[in-house]
This record gives C-alpha cells, structure tokens and sequence, in this order.
C-alpha cells in the first residue's frame, strides 16, 4: 500500500514537472566533470548543434538541457530558484525582469558591446526578426505584401480568401508573442489596424512559431504574421512552399538571451557558455541554412532590434499588461 | 674661531615646506569641495528624472469606477536607462494598497506630499534612490490616494562620481606638484639674497670693516643696517685698542726713559760700591719693565692681529735681513756678530708684522743669553718646509724644561739673572701658530740654542 | 767732568720736550766728549738748524708744536743731509716704516741704553761720508771712533766694540785715570754679571794694539787705568 502511494506521488510529481517542461536532454560531455543545468525556450534539435560545438570545445561540462515555453520558465524559476544554472530565452523583456529583479549573476569578466549585453548580467547573442510567413500558392496572381499596409489591403481586397487562414501568436500565452505585439504596437498604429483585420477574418492564434509553420506549409494557414523567420528556414523543403517575409515599414528584431542565475555554484561552466555563445563561433555550425543568425553589436542593417533597457519592463507591469491585453482582445478576439 | 650660526637652508627648507603643506592642504580641499559638490550635481541630476519618471506616471493615472488605471508610458521607464544600466523599481499604490509595482518598496501610511520626496535606502540587494510623491486624485465618492515611487540602484552615479574624483584628482595632483614646484621655486629665491648677502660679507678679508652697500630687500634692511653699525663699533673699537696699546706704550715708556737717564747719570758719579749696587740694580729693574712692558705690548699685538690673520705674498729672507740690520747695532754694543744665511728667496703667504716679531723676539732672546764675542746666526731655508733658525752659541736650553719655555713668563733655570721677561718664546710660538705652523726648541751638540720656527 | 779737544767733538742736537730726560742725556752726551745742543720744540730746533751745522740730530717724535714727522719731510725736503735720529715711546713697526720712507736714518725706543744710542749713532754716522774730522790723534795713534779703525803708522786695526769704546774714552781724556767700575759702568750693559777680570782682558787686547804707537795704558793699582802719551 505504502510502495504504490509512493509511485502514484513520484508519479504525479513527475507528471507536473512534465506538463511544465517541453523537453529534457542531457549531453554528455567527453569526460565531464560538471554538469550544466541549462533552461531554455528554444527547442532542442534547433539548438542541438550550438551546444554539441561547445561541448566538443569543452570536455568536461556535460548540459542538462531543458525547455519550456518563455512565460512557464519564469515560473518554473520563481518556484524553484535553485534548478537552473543558465537560463536562454527569446523573451527579452522577462529576461530583463530576471536581472533587474537581481537574480541574474554579474559575469564581470565578459566584455561585450553595450547593444548585447544588459549590466553585464544578460547577453544578447542572435539577432532574429519577426517575420511574415506566406503559403506562396495562397497568393499566386496576387502581390505579395511587404509592408503591413500592403497586408493590410490584400486582405481586405480579398476578405473571404483570407477569412480564417489568418494566424499569428496568442500573446495571452506566449511571452515571445506579447513582446513582439507590444514592440509593435508602441511603433505604429498600423499594428492595431492590422490586429483589427485580423480579428475580423477570424485569425488563428497559435502557442508557438512551430505551428504556426506546420499549418502554413499544409495550407491551413496562408499567412503567418510575426513568426520568428528562423523556424521557417529551418525547413529546406518549405523553402518553395513558405515566403518569408522581413516587413519593409519596420522590422521588430529581438535578440535572443542568456543569463547565469546567481544561485548558480558552476559559475565558471556557466560563463563558458555564455562567451561561448556571445562569441558567435557557434554560427557557421557546419550547416548551411542553420537558423539562428549570430550577433555580436554590429550593423542591424534597418532592423528595429529590441533594446535592453528598463522600457521593458513596462509592458510586464500588470496594470499595463491588463490594459494591452484588454484592447488586443477586442481587437482580435471576436 | 669661527662658530657657525644656523644655515639659511632650514629656513628655505621651513619655507618651502610650509608652502608645500599649504599646496597640499589646499589640493585636498579643491578635490574634496569638487567631489562634495559634483556628488550634489549628479544627485540632484538623478533626482530630477526620477521625479520626471513620477511625474509621466502620475499624468498616466485615471480613475475609473473608483479604481486607478495607470498606463504606464513606455517613456517612464525608458528615460531610466543609464550608462551602467542600472535597476530600476517601481510600486503604485490605492490608498495603501499595493496595485502593481515591486512589495516593500514603499511602506503605508501616505500622506499628501506637494513635491517628491526623495530618500537613499537598501533595496533587493543594492543601494537605491527612491522618489515618492502621493497625489489625490478625484472621484466619487471620495477622492482616492495615489502614491507612485520610483527607485533607481545608483551604479551610473557611482561611475560618474569616480569619473569626475579620478578628475579632480588629477587637476589636484597636477595642481599640488605645480604648486611644489613653485613653492620650491619661490623659497630660493626669496632666500636668495639672504645667502647673497652672506656670502658677500663672507668674501670680506678678516680687517674689511667697511659697511655693507649692497641693494638688499626691505626686509633684510634692519638686518643689515644693524650689521653695519655693529661693523662699524668693532672697527671704532679694534681703533681705539690699537691707539691705546700705543697709547699706553708711550705712557710707560716715557717716565720709564727719564728715570733710567737719571739713574745712569747718578751712577757716573757715584763712587761707593754699595751706592753702586744699588743704581745697578735700579737700572736693571728698570729696563725689566721697559722690556716687559714691550714684550707684553707684542704679545697682546701679536694676539689680536692672529686672530684676523693678514696673509700676504712675502719673504722671510728679506724680512730677516731688515732685521739684522736692525739689530747689528744692538749686536756691536755687545760684542756679538749677528750674520744671516739663506739660498734664495723664501716666498710664504704670512703677516710681515708678526713674524717681524717672532724673529725679533727669538733674536733678542740669542742676543741677550750669548756669551761675549760669539755669534748669533739666522738661517732661512724652504726645505722641507719654510723655517726661520736662531742659533748662539750661549748654555743652551735646560733640556728638562724644554717643552715649557715657550708657555707664558716661563724662564728656565740658567737664566736667573738675565733680564727678561719670558715672553719671547711664547710670541714667537703663537705667531708660528697663528701662520699653522710651529715653535722647535733643541739644544745644539756644540753647545748652544737653537730656536727654529716653522711656518 | 772730561772735556774732549774741540777737534773730536762731535756735535749733536737733540730736540725733546721732556726736560728731565733731556738733562739726563745731554749730561750723557757731554760726559762722553760730544757738543750737544738741546732744543725743547720743533720751531727752536728749526732756529738751532739754521744756525749751527750738526753732525747728528736726535728727534723725539711726540713734540708740543707738532709731529716729528712733519719736521722730517721738511727737512728732506730742503735737502739736508744731517742724519736723524728718532726717540719714541712707540713701538709700532709700521711706524718705524713709516719714520724711515719719511726719512729718519735710524730710530730708538725709549728707554734706551745709552749704549745702544752710542752704538746707533755709530752707525749712522758711519754711513756719512766725510767722517774724517772725528779723528783722535795721540801718539802715533789715529783712532776713528766712527769707522772703528785704529791705525799705526800704516797699519789699520779694526776693533771690536767694546774695545774701542775702551780705547776712545782713554784717548779722549789722557792722563785720566779711570776705575775698573767705572769703566765697567760704561762698557758692559747693567744686566751683564761681568767680572773685573773682564776689563783686565780688554785693557790686556788694547795694550796689544798700541804697541809702537807712543801711546800706553797704564796701570795704577786701586786706583785704574790711565792713557799715557809717551
């Protein structure tokens, strides 16, 4: 009676554990010593290569790679500060908030352009922007649009081919999602056009890049809006079904992150890694096409990259948030 | 004798340290007013951004449905981004609940405040700036308090202070060592004609008694008139010695002459031995004093001018044979042959005076101690060194006393009834002294003196 | 008092304020066989110059009408040859060089032996020329007191000092007898222990000299000695 109480509870256990995690790897290193406990928001095959390069460079450290969504990391963190040594997102402003909140670690010894890097305790180390994914066969004969006004017109020229194949993130879910919305929304207007367009045709809200991918290339969506290009050059053999749009009126670039938890007590490993990212070695990782596209401070070339400082914290704050979620709900909630 | 006084380089050295400590003190202060106040600069400067911040979040405040709705503007925060990236903390309160923001930023109560109120405090780990301002807004039914605080870690400050002490520094430093410099600059040569003025005088021969005419500063010039009054009361006094030594050797003298002429007289006339005897021993008491008055009178001359010797180029043997020419007569009277031998010119740097006297003295004493129809002889040489020799042929020094005779009224035992006041020696010895050099006494195997200066 | 023959005197002048001192010497002076004219100022020594004609003139420095060595530039400065002589109470060196570029032959502190004065005066005069006329002449003897050369016949002695004070005082008053203390008195200073065998011997070396000269000296027992002119 005791041993099965006691499965059913490690059971359980796991199981909430599990609902949290997306996935957990660990890479063993050549002959490791340490092991690194990484959380990440990013999926593990598009990350697999970065981390095998540092561990070839890097014998002794072994990664405990783990991954969940960007919002359910901060939880996950907030529960149990001691779990994690680094922790990677592509939510710039709750990494933000993690540091300014004083949990990061201040790596002193890194020196890094002040674009990349937030009081030396968070690193920038990719430049992604967010994109307009198009199933290319949904606008044969059509113009494809390059700015969001010319989205905008396409889809009002044509209301009916688009009603319901609209899709873009649930920024209620999705931390990634809501920065990239507010970042938006704070530089033009045009975004809550485009939202209420959305909102009219019925728009599809997705958790992720990933789906949102799947339901383009299968023609369930023909536009995707603000999906991270990078998971849609991941796939070669989308390359002529998709059209990956980088939006000409402006372009809302985030940078992906990482931060050492000063819980940590493998402060050496950690800081490894995170030169090891910020150095850019990983980029030409030996494959042609790998997504993530290093950065190391230089020439944004027209892309309105996310900048790490305290605005971002204004669109965590809960009244805000309250307010924004409000008005993109009667937007695009119909 | 020369005492040294106290050198002018202490009180250079007193100088420029006072003014060194003086540059140093004030460098100090410089950096220390520089700092104070650039702290209150870049305080005040933080300060008014964060009440900036307060101020677009309070404007960002409506009421509704006696709720606070705040959208906070982007640039509330964004105008919070420093050069060191600093934390930033945030807390809205309803009355005295917290409605979003950072817990225990702020603690209730909250009174009205017309401006922000600004105060320094340990916050989540570091040192924060926290301004706080609590404003009514109205509603129904009752107005409702909002208290906004913003707070800010102070790194960017702390950086700007270093940046600017580190330059205050500098300029400080740089002041300071300028200020040395020029302490040390100005110390000399403000000494400068303090050490001109010694070394001047300094330059004077031991018998310059003439007033001091150089241009010297204000400040020196009591010093130097009180110099050259004191100058000239030495010189008015050295006159005076001088004129009462010949003063008094005059004075002496005369009384003496007439006395000795009338006893010489007397004694012509005189026929019974025991007058005779008498008048003898009257006339030899009187030459006694006659010579020691004139021994005493060289050897007070002979002290004085050693004390401020007058070196000149001269030469004994010229000043030898002036003096034999002198004394031959003398020398004749007494059936004695004085004869002076040299090989060449004895060139020293001496006082002519003095050793006049000396040899005079040394002569007189041969003279007077040599048996009848003998020689007194002066031999000059420059090898090994310059020397004045004065031989007789008379009973020699008492070898026992030789070592004594040249101190003052010493006179040995041979020569009980010769007059003579003791004194030559010692004058010879102190002029031989006084040119660094020496008396010799010794006795000669074929009998007789030999007194050999060395000068 | 011994009177020297008006040919042998040598004639002195001496200018000195102190009258007692003064007495004294010329009363030395006169025993000795000399002329000597005494003048108590400078302005009665100038008088006595312009009229007599001396051998020698013994100055004293510190006068009442003026400095002795005003009186000495003036008087080389008109040219006289008489040799002088300067008495003073100072000592000074630079005075003697002083007295001497003005022009005193010689100078003597007072007090002074006479001897030394004699002796002094010996010596200038000796430096004259035309010293003949102090010849003494007895017998066959010519003693010239100044040169200190006795000749006989063609034979020049030299004498030393005492000797020929000896000799001059004996042929300076022939038949005269002198006592061996007197004679001691003259000749030796008052600080010599001088024996009377001393004077023994001189009158001994003196004999010595005058033979063939027709001239003696003789001994008178308790009484002296005597210059006889044979």
């Amino acid at each position: 009676m005791r041993y099965f109480a006691l499965v059913i509870l490690t059971c359980l256990a796991s199981a909430l554990t599990a609902a949290d995690l997306e996935d957990r790897q660990l890479f063993q290193g050549a002959s490791s010593q340490v092991t690194l406990r990484v959380i990440s928001s990013t999926d593990t095959d598009v990350f697999a290569p970065i981390l095998t390069g540092f561990l070839a460079r890097n014998p002794g450290i072994s990664i405990d790679y783990a991954v969940a969504g960007s919002s359910d990391i901060v939880t996950l963190i907030s529960d149990c500060p001691d779990c994690f040594d680094v922790v990677i997102s592509s939510a710039m402003d709750l990494q933000l908030k993690l540091a300014n909140d004083g949990l990061a670690r201040r790596l002193s010894d890194l020196d890094q352009p002040d674009s990349v890097q937030w009081r030396q305790s968070l690193f920038g180390f990719t430049l992604e922007p967010a994109t307009i994914v198009l199933n290319r066969a949904a606008f044969a004969g059509r113009t494809v649009p390059e700015t969001r006004q010319q989205l905008i017109e396409a889809m009002r020229n044509d209301p009916e081919h688009f009603r319901g194949k609209l899709g873009t993130y649930d920024v209620r879910l999705s931390g990634l999602g809501y920065l990239f919305a507010t970042q938006d929304a704070r530089t033009s207007e045009t975004y809550w056009r485009l939202m209420e367009v959305f909102g009219s045709l019925e728009a599809q809200l997705y958790c992720c890049s990933g789906d949102m991918i799947d339901d383009l290339a299968r023609g369930d969506l023909f536009v995707a809006y603000n999906v991270l290009g990078s998971y849609a050059s991941t796939r070669p053999d989308l390359r002529d079904r998709l059209a990956i749009i980088t939006p000409r009126d402006f372009a809302t670039t985030m940078m992906r992150t990482v931060l050492v938890l000063d819980t940590t007590r493998q402060e050496g490993a950690a800081t490894d890694l995170v030169a090891y990212l910020t150095s850019g070695r990983w980029a030409d990782a030996g494959r042609p096409g790998y997504p993530l596209q290093s950065f190391d401070g230089g020439d944004t070339s027209g892309l309105n990259v996310v900048t790490l400082e305290p605005g971002l914290l204004v669109y965590l704050d809960r009244l805000k948030r309250k307010l924004f979620l409000e008005a993109w709900s009667s937007a695009v909630l119909r | 004798m020369r005492s040294e006084p106290p050198r002018p380089g202490s009180l250079r050295r007193r100088l420029t340290l006072t003014l060194i400590v003086g540059a140093a003190v004030l460098a100090l202060l410089f950096f220390l007013v520089v700092r104070t106040y650039a702290q209150q600069v870049a305080q005040q400067s933080q300060d008014r951004i964060l009440e900036a911040s307060l101020t677009s979040l309070l404007d960002a405040a409506v009421v509704r449905d006696g709720q606070i709705e705040l959208d906070v503007p982007y640039a509330a925060f964004a105008m919070l981004d420093t050069g060191a990236d600093d934390r930033v903390f945030y807390a809205i309160h309803q009355g005295g609940e917290l409605l979003t923001g950072y817990d225990n930023l702020t603690d209730p109560p909250f009174a009205l405040t017309p401006s922000a109120e600004f105060s320094t405090r340990p916050f989540n780990g570091a040192e924060v700036r926290r301004a706080t301002l609590t404003h009514s807004l109205p509603a129904s039914p009752r107005p409702v308090l909002l208290t906004v605080s913003v707070a800010q870690t102070r790194d960017s400050l702390a950086g700007t202070l270093l940046a600017i002490s580190a330059n205050a520094a500098v300029f400080g430093t740089a002041f300071f060592l300028l200020a040395a410099g020029m302490a040390l600059w100005t110390s000399a040569s403000t000494l400068r004609p303090l050490g001109d003025l010694a070394k001047a005088v300094a330059r004077r021969g031991p018998s310059d008694l003439r007033p001091v005419n150089r241009p010297v500063p204000s400040e020196l010039s009591p010093l130097v008139t009180s110099l050259n009054s004191l100058m000239t009361r030495l010189s008015h006094s050295l006159t005076q010695s001088e004129t009462f030594i010949a003063e008094a050797a005059h004075r002496v003298r005369t009384p003496l002459a007439t006395v000795r002429s009338h006893a010489e007289a007397t004694l012509l006339r005189v026929d019974k031995d025991e007058n005779r005897q008498a008048l003898r021993s009257m006339i030899r008491a009187i030459d006694e004093s006659s010579r020691a008055a004139g021994q005493l009178l060289d050897h007070a001359m002979v002290t004085f001018r050693g004390d401020q010797l007058v070196k000149r180029d001269i030469d004994l043997v010229t000043i030898c044979s002036e003096i034999v020419d002198r004394l031959t007569p003398v020398a004749e009277m007494m059936d004695l042959d004085l004869t002076l031998s040299s090989q060449g010119p004895v060139r020293i740097k001496g006082d002519t005076i003095l050793i006049q006297n000396a040899v005079r003295n040394l002569v007189d004493n041969a003279l007077k101690y040599s048996p009848p129809e003998k020689g007194v002889h002066i031999t000059v040489s420059a090898n090994p060194g310059a020397t004045i020799a004065v031989t007789d042929q008379g009973g020699g020094f008492p070898e026992a006393q030789i070592g004594l005779l040249s101190q003052r009224f010493q006179r040995g035992d041979n020569v009980k009834d010769t007059v003579g006041s003791g004194l030559g020696l010692t004058i010879a010895s102190d002029v031989a002294e006084a040119h660094g050099g020496r008396l010799e006494l010794k006795n000669l195997n074929s009998g007789g003196a030999c007194a050999i200066l060395h000068l | 008092m011994d009177r020297a023959g008006p040919q042998n005197a040598m004639k002195y002048l001496l200018i000195e304020d102190n009258a007692a001192l003064a007495a004294a010497l010329c009363n030395r002076m006169r025993l000795d066989g000399h002329v000597i004219d005494h003048a108590l100022t400078l302005s009665e020594g100038s008088d006595f110059l312009l009229v007599g004609d001396y051998d020698l003139i013994l100055l004293d420095i510190m006068l009442p009408d003026g400095d002795g060595r005003g009186f000495l530039e003036r008087h080389r400065a008109a040219a006289n040859t008489t040799p002088v002589i300067v008495l003073t109470a100072r000592s000074e060196v630079s005075d003697r060089v002083s007295m001497l570029d003005l022009g005193a032959d010689d100078y003597l502190t007072k007090p002074f032996d006479h001897s030394e004065l004699q002796a002094r005066c010996r010596a200038v005069m000796r430096r004259q020329s035309g010293s003949a006329q102090t010849v003494i002449r007895r017998g066959a003897a010519a003693l010239d007191p100044v040169a200190s050369v006795l000749t006989i016949g063609q034979v020049d002695t030299t004498l030393r000092n005492r000797e020929l004070r000896l000799l001059e005082l004996f042929m300076n008053a022939p038949g005269q007898i002198f006592s061996k203390s007197k004679l001691v008195d003259r000749l030796f200073s008052y600080d010599d222990t001088v024996t009377d065998n001393a004077i023994e011997v001189y009158v001994g070396r003196l004999r010595k000299h005058l033979e063939g000269s027709g001239v003696s000296i003789s001994t008178h027992r308790g009484l002296g000695y005597r210059l006889d002119e044979e």
